[in-house]
């Protein structure tokens, strides 16, 4: 038991923060507000970590449970930032097939994060995504814009250091 | 009222319009089985469980949801109705701990009874993957075991709905999802109050009290401790159902007897403290209208209610009475004066509470509860604890013999035992008050306007010349409106009572569970609460200033009401809290 959080400190400005309770007060007393909130939300900080719920529960009187069961149940929000580089790993039928699991497993020992996970320094963050159309690459993992094929779990080392 | 007519299994039946199909059934003595249904809480269609055939509907439908039309034609008894629901069953099982034979709950589990009635053959059906979860042992008066939820959302729905506070709910999804607080904090990192209204609901045992009878029998067994016990208003009136009684039966007399047998030293009555409460909150309530006080003043009984207020309306912390719950003062009363006058090291005392309630195992804990130096109350058994205990030692409960507590903390009046009821202590805070305001005897004992299981209720009794406007709310939710029509000035009181759980003590967290079956179809708050108010009609004291234990309490020890010795050993202090932690 503990506060599951983002693994990277928080580091939300007074701007974003000026600009979240403009959205709440423009919002407030709408039915429905609290989806379309979150997602201008997640717009201004680029997730939605607990520090930026509480202060969506706190203005809303909505909760804290109530939020943070609708931002894990929805694929659109997370909790975690993207970091410098965002790596994705397929997991879709072909890549998997072809080992894109252990490719993932690799990828999560080394950076030590989970799915949906970014390291203490901002510069990694790691996610599983299904088919990105280039099954005849299978396995293929994507860095930021850079695509990468054919791989086997040994090629991932070499990968990482690309971008140190 | 409007009927329609249909058939079920080929049986007509006259319902009233707009009926359930699970409700039209009920009067066809047809009990369709549910698991995640609780009447005007938990209404989400969404176990299957009750699932039956409508002709001509495309598929089987949720009867606990699906409301009856004329001529409509239902099976409930059909081989693919049942096999849906034992399949169903399976699939839940395919995911759950499936631990019967260590579960507190054996024996009165939803899922345990259902499993046999469809007889479900082989609980390892569908092997697959499991999820695991750790257990959440972080709150005071409670334990969770995600691994044994079947994800009814019962829970979630009273404290949510019911209670108005929403820590726990469904979070992730698929086959993750899991019931659990915002990103995963412990239920004692968060703002829940401790009711234990959501384990009362449980069908299964994923919710359950934190059991602490090992440490009552270890107590009972030390030959240096003096172990002392207390049972509250309300534990006489549902510890039978613990062995089988009807919802509603007394059973103060046998509760005597068994914990007499359990080996307890003295066997008293919070109903004393009760009384002692009421001399105490009516000094207060009088001398806070005469001298300009902060009104309305709020009772300060239920300490789910406490905490809720700490934490949801910490600027009307002033409104609360300054007088410690019944538990709080019974305990504080033995340890000091009864020590005193036994000639007992109190720290050689260990007080026992058997409590309605989950949260009196938090209050127990609190600041400022230690009147002779030592805590005021050392441990908080629920009423399924106590009945625990008796099943242990293997005492025939029913067949017990009924006996009385001991003298002198065991004697009480009619108005101390109606505490256990909504209402209840503002009619006992009623008797007194007015009695002592207006130096005259009560013609009429009974404050019939401030009874019954209504959420909230009002009423003006004029006093000595001056109109007394009082209200009194159960469930959190409930009380929540009523406080917000208090601070928007719409409402007008002198004083308010307010209990944690819907319908009072009678219903607490600590109870013995009922099942949904039950529950839907039986008001069991209204049960309980005619046992408590049958038992005040009886009583040869029905004014808590009648208690012959009390006067002589207040004339060899505490002198008076309020006074300066009373205010030490029977009085407290509460804290500000916050709903979410603070970040900024």
């Amino acid at each position: 038991m503990g506060m599951q959080n983002s693994t990277v400190p928080f580091a939300g400005t007074r701007e974003q923060e000026a600009a979240l309770l403009e959205v709440i007060s423009e919002h407030k007393d709408d039915r429905g507000a609290l989806m379309p909130i979150l997602q201008k939300a997640q717009e201004i900080y680029g997730y939605l970590p607990i520090e930026v719920q509480t202060i969506i529960s706190d203005e809303m009187n909505i909760p804290l449970e109530k939020i943070y069961g609708i931002v894990t149940f929805y694929s659109q929000f997370s909790l975690n930032p993207k970091g410098k580089f965002n790596i994705s790993v397929c997991l879709g039928t072909a890549c998997y097939v072809k080992g894109s699991g252990d490719i993932f497993n690799k990828l999560q020992e080394l950076l030590g994060v989970d799915d949906g996970g970014c390291t203490a320094d901002g510069k990694f963050s790691l996610e599983s995504c299904r088919c990105i159309g280039a099954c005849g690459l299978a396995p293929v993992l994507t860095v930021n814009e850079d695509v990468y094929g054919k791989l086997g779990v040994d090629d991932i080392e070499g990968i990482l250091k690309k971008y140190e | 009222m409007e009927t329609v007519n249909i058939k079920i299994n080929g049986m007509p039946v006259e319902a009233p319009k707009g009926s359930t199909i699970l409700e039209a059934a009920k009067l066809a003595h047809i009990d369709i089985p549910t698991l995640c249904f609780l009447k005007d809480i938990n209404e989400i269609g969404a176990c299957r469980i009750c699932v039956v055939e409508v002709k001509g509907a495309r598929s089987l439908v949720a009867a606990c949801m699906y409301p009856i039309a004329e001529g409509m034609e239902i099976i409930t008894n059909s081989h693919k109705v049942l096999d849906s629901r034992r399949k169903t069953l399976e699939l839940i099982l395919s995911d759950h701990d499936r631990k019967c034979l260590s579960c507190v709950r054996s024996g009165n589990c939803e899922l345990q009874k259902l499993c046999n009635d469809l007889k479900v053959e082989n609980e390892y059906l569908y092997d697959g993957e499991r999820t695991h979860y750790e257990l959440d042992n972080t709150s005071a008066h409670m334990v969770r075991d995600n691994n044994k939820c079947i994800l009814c959302r019962r829970c979630s729905a009273v404290c949510d709905k019911v209670q108005g506070i929403g820590v726990i709910g469904a979070n992730e999804r698929g086959f993750d999802t899991n019931i659990s607080c915002a990103f995963d904090m412990g239920l004692g990192d968060t703002s829940c109050v401790s009711c234990g209204q959501c384990i009362a609901v449980c069908p299964t045992g994923a919710l359950l009290e934190k059991d602490y009878t090992d440490e009552v029998f270890a107590a009972l067994a030390d030959p240096d401790k003096y172990v002392v016990v207390q049972t509250a208003p309300a534990v006489r009136a549902a510890l039978g159902e613990a062995f089988g009684l009807p919802i509603g039966t007394n059973v103060q007399g046998k509760m005597v007897a068994a914990l007499r047998r359990l080996g307890f030293e003295k066997v008293f009555d919070t109903d004393f403290s009760a009384d002692l409460t009421i001399m105490e909150e009516a000094n207060e309530l009088i001398d806070r209208i005469s001298n300009g006080g902060v009104l309305p003043m709020i009772t300060s009984c239920s300490p789910g209610w406490i905490k809720y207020c700490e934490h949801y309306y910490p600027d009307m912390i002033p409104n609360l009475s300054t007088c410690k719950s019944p538990q709080q003062m019974f305990g504080a009363i033995t340890k000091t004066y009864y020590a005193e006058k036994m000639g007992i090291d109190p720290a050689k005392i260990v007080m026992v509470s058997v409590m309605p309630c989950t949260a009196k195992k938090f209050e127990i804990g609190r600041e400022d509860q230690s009147a002779a130096g030592v805590p005021d109350v050392d441990i908080s058994i629920t009423t399924r604890e106590l009945a625990r205990m008796i099943e242990r030692v293997g005492l025939n409960f029913l067949s017990l013999p009924d006996e009385d507590f001991d003298d002198p903390l065991g004697r009480s009046t009619g108005a101390a035992v109606i505490f256990g009821a909504t209402g209840g202590v503002m009619e006992a805070a009623l008797r007194t008050a007015v009695e002592t305001l207006t130096g005259e005897e009560l013609a009429n004992l009974d404050f019939k306007e401030v009874r019954g299981t209504k959420g909230i209720k009002e009423a003006v009794y004029n006093v000595a010349g001056m109109d007394v406007n009082v209200a009194v709310a159960s469930g959190l939710s409930n009380a929540r409106k009523l406080l917000d029509d208090v601070k928007s000035g719409k409402a007008n009181y002198h004083f308010i009572e307010v209990m944690g759980c819907p319908g009072g003590c009678v219903n607490g967290g600590g109870q013995p569970q009922q099942p949904g079956v039950v529950r839907n179809f039986t008001d069991i708050r209204a049960l309980r609460a005619k046992a408590l108010y049958d038992i005040d009609a009886n009583m040869p004291h029905r004014k808590s200033h009648d208690n012959p234990s009390i006067k002589m309490l207040y004339s060899e020890y505490l002198e008076r009401p309020g006074s300066h010795k009373a205010h030490h050993i029977l009085h407290t202090t509460y804290v500000e809290r916050s709903v979410n932690k603070s970040f900024k």
